[in-house]
């Protein structure tokens, strides 16, 4: 492993039952840099994080923090963890929780600064459970930041926050990275990928099929997808150059093309009786999507 | 990290801990205000004038109180609260987070004895007042100490409890083992023959033994015998209960 890593899993395997988590995952996160971990549901995002802080262990591999195993209590005194689904007691106001998870780490920020970064001066004395779901979602990120870390684990932070509060959190974040923390952050959100990331890794059924800066990932995007009524066969277009991918739903044919104007006009000269067009850029998902069916093929 | 530090993660862990459990009306109500409520009830309302003639009566509703208020606070606060959070994922995170070994136990192993000394207070203030129950200061502290340390055995209980039930199912189970096991016991009335010879399979009879013998009434058996099967209840208990958890955590 090379010593400037913060954090890596090397070949992490992981199963649950039948069901693969990790096939195989090498991952890495380097000093002073965001990296995005992106994957649909189910892809291993929140087991890569378990195997990292220690929660999981591995079937095979291994998981590193800081060069040393993430069950010690001295490694973990060097992170920040923000979890997707988090209760805290509901009767701790929202500075006594602060408090309370600062005096885990050695030399913490004292609460008044964290209330001030998290935005949270106003609703100090609030009761946890009295907070929306997007303020307990920045307590936790408060809880997160308290001891300052040199490496911070966010798993879906901004998952269910409103525009503002999701752009305050990145503002807080690009600080933290700027003053030298590392953060590793899974996420849904291409465009938070986008506006805050290093780099990107994309996760499918447990295994880094891309990974790349953000510019290569927007690249990856540009396919666009067309779809159409036509009597054409998925393997009449399956040959055409430009053409990345194709499919049949609800009777329309799908395809994913980087060219699509070209291969539209092709599709209107092979056959002029064609209907229903449309062309979207595509998503995320069908990225994913194309992204696996290369991986697969 | 320093010791001090790490001892005052400890101290902090138990101040929000206690301070938690304060102000969930749910919980604070019943154990901190019943115990004292229902001692007036039956050794004032109802048998006080039984009470003003048989002093040794006296002493045994306010150690029976005083018994039945110690328990709760640490078979429900662990039992119900430990099941619900090994539900939630509130473990998980605390495993996450750099907290101090087992931290969040001892901070509740502490707020139980807060509040058993809080019972304590209380049943022995209304007992000493109302009940014309006499002690000294030396039977007193001796009194509020068992008290206090008499939590310790129904922690490792609710644990054991709410290491192996479901959060939803918590509150029910651990009330299916404390309101028997507080009439079995034979704090508040003569049992059966066939009852009173397996009472002391139960902890609160032994604590209550105790308890009585702190307070100056005369008790069957030796008081270091009643600690001693107390201490080994205890251990028995947080055994049953570390084996689970462990368990539990090795399969993820």
């Amino acid at each position: 492993m090379p010593d400037d890593s913060l954090a890596a899993l090397e070949g992490a395997r992981k199963q649950y039952g039948k069901i693969v988590a990790l096939d195989g995952l090498d991952l890495l996160v380097r000093p002073s840099e965001l990296l995005a971990v992106l994957g649909p549901n189910g892809a291993g995002k929140s087991t890569a994080i378990g195997l990292l802080l220690g929660l999981v262990r591995p079937d095979g591999g291994r998981a590193r923090l800081l060069g040393r195993s993430p069950q010690l209590l001295d490694t973990r005194r060097e992170i920040g963890v923000m979890m997707q689904e988090v209760f805290l007691a509901p009767e701790l106001r929202v500075g006594e929780q602060i408090d309370l998870v600062a005096s885990y780490y050695p030399a913490p920020l004292d609460a008044a600064t964290v209330l001030a970064m998290t935005h949270l001066g106003p609703l100090a004395d609030r009761p946890y459970g009295k907070l929306s779901g997007g303020q307990k979602r920045q307590v936790q990120l408060a809880i997160a930041v308290c001891g300052r870390p040199r490496l911070l684990f966010l798993d879906e932070p901004t998952a269910g926050l409103d525009l503002a509060a999701r752009e305050l959190m990145w503002a807080l974040l690009r600080r933290l990275v700027d003053e030298g923390a590392s953060i590793l952050l899974t996420t849904h959100y291409l465009e938070e990928a986008e506006a805050l990331a290093d780099r990107v890794v994309v996760l499918s059924k447990g295994r880094a099929i891309s990974s790349g800066t953000v510019g290569e990932l927007r690249a990856l995007v540009t396919r666009k997808q067309i779809r159409c009524a036509t009597r054409l066969t998925v393997a009449d277009v399956a040959g055409w150059p430009d053409v990345l991918g194709a499919d049949v739903d609800h009777e329309r044919l799908f395809i994913t093309t980087h060219a699509a104007e070209d291969v539209v006009r092709r599709l209107l000269g092979a056959d002029p009786g064609l209907a229903q067009l449309e062309v979207k850029r595509a998503g995320l998902a069908e990225a994913f999507r194309a992204l696996t069916d290369e991986v697969s093929a | 990290m320093t010791a001090a530090r790490l001892l005052r993660a400890y101290l902090v862990e138990a101040k929000y801990e206690s301070l938690r459990m304060l102000r969930a009306p749910g919980f604070a109500i019943p154990f901190l205000g019943l115990p004292v409520m229902l001692y007036l009830l039956f050794a004032v309302l109802i048998f006080g004038a039984a009470v003003r003639s048989e002093p040794l009566a006296g002493k045994a509703l306010f150690t029976a109180f005083a018994v039945m208020g110690v328990i709760g606070p640490g078979m429900f606060g662990f039992g119900v609260i430990v099941a619900m959070e090994r539900d939630q994922g509130y473990l998980v995170l605390k495993r996450a987070l750099p907290m101090p070994p087992a931290a969040n136990f001892v901070a509740r192993m502490l707020m139980a004895m807060i509040f058993a000394a809080l019972v304590m207070i209380s049943v022995a203030v209304a007992a000493l007042t109302a009940g014309h129950v006499a002690l000294t200061i030396g039977e007193l502290l001796a009194t509020f100490a068992v008290g206090v340390a008499g939590a310790l055995p129904f922690c490792a209980m609710g644990l054991a409890i709410g290491a192996y039930v479901s959060g939803r199912a918590a509150a029910a189970v651990v009330n299916l083992v404390y309101l028997p096991m507080l009439h079995l016991s034979g704090l508040f009335y003569p049992l059966p023959a066939f009852l009173q010879s397996i009472a002391p399979i139960w902890p609160p009879y032994h604590l209550n033994r105790l308890a009585l013998a702190a307070a100056g009434a005369p008790v069957r058996g030796e008081a270091a015998t009643h600690a001693a099967i107390l201490v080994a209840e205890t251990l028995l208990f947080g055994l049953i209960a570390v084996r689970r958890l462990d368990k539990e955590e090795r399969r993820r």
